[in-house]
């Protein structure tokens, strides 16, 4: 299926990209932050603290489905 | 206008102020933060703020309405600024008002706090060195 990665921060830097459609068997955003380490390996040192599906935050064994939009967020640093 | 904004804009502390004035309150409790010019060790020259701002307007919404609730105060506003900002610029600004101090402090602790763990927002700090870097929160690493 087909999901929409976005990177921010961090993450957005250290693939080179903010957002990427990607051909997936992924079940859940755990299976596919793995994957995604695997095509980008700039990642490999990172923790993502934080995941998103379609503007929602989500846990990291929640269920992917065709088209959704999920969000890597690394370790957030407001205020 | 919100009670929790995201603005590339300098904020204008006076026209924040004057949205949470009432009669009814005698107590007003503002926390400001401020670029600072050292960081662990580091001589900072400037900070970049990256905001995911649907997710960052929603979360920061949903933190000011628990203060709210769980304080009992009158009004809570915050704002948190995008970008790159200069030293000593407002990065954000919490102010909470109500009849009484006590729960506005508590609750303009809680609000910064919580910011602080939940915003979908990152901070970039440029060094002297000519080096940028991202700094990470890690307490908040969940993810196993």
């Amino acid at each position: 299926m087909k999901i929409r990665v976005r990177y921010f921060a961090v993450f957005r830097e250290a693939t080179g990209t903010g957002l990427e459609v990607i051909e997936t068997g992924a079940a859940s955003p755990s299976e596919l932050f793995s994957e995604c380490v695997g095509r980008h390996p700039g990642l490999q040192k990172y923790t993502a603290s934080l995941v998103a599906i379609n503007d929602e935050m989500a846990a990291w064994d929640a269920q992917l489905n065709e088209n959704d939009e999920v969000l890597f967020f690394p370790p957030v640093a407001g205020g | 206008m919100s009670a929790f904004e995201i603005t590339g804009q300098p904020i204008e502390l006076q026209v924040f102020r004057a949205r949470l004035l009432d009669r009814s309150c005698g107590a007003y409790v503002q926390f400001d933060g401020w670029v600072r010019d050292h960081n662990e060790g580091r001589k900072v020259l400037q900070l970049e703020y990256e905001v995911y701002e649907p997710l960052a307007v929603r979360i920061g919404q949903d933190i000011i309405q628990e203060a709210l609730e769980r304080f009992g105060v009158s009004h809570a506003c915050a704002i948190h600024r995008s970008g790159l900002m200069e030293l000593s610029e407002v990065a954000v600004v919490v102010g909470v008002s109500s009849p009484h101090r006590s729960e506005a402090f508590e609750a303009c602790r809680y609000i910064i706090d919580q910011a602080k763990i939940r915003l979908p927002i990152w901070k970039k700090e440029h060094y002297e060195s000519g080096h940028a870097e991202w700094v990470n929160c890690q307490r908040c690493a969940h993810h196993e």
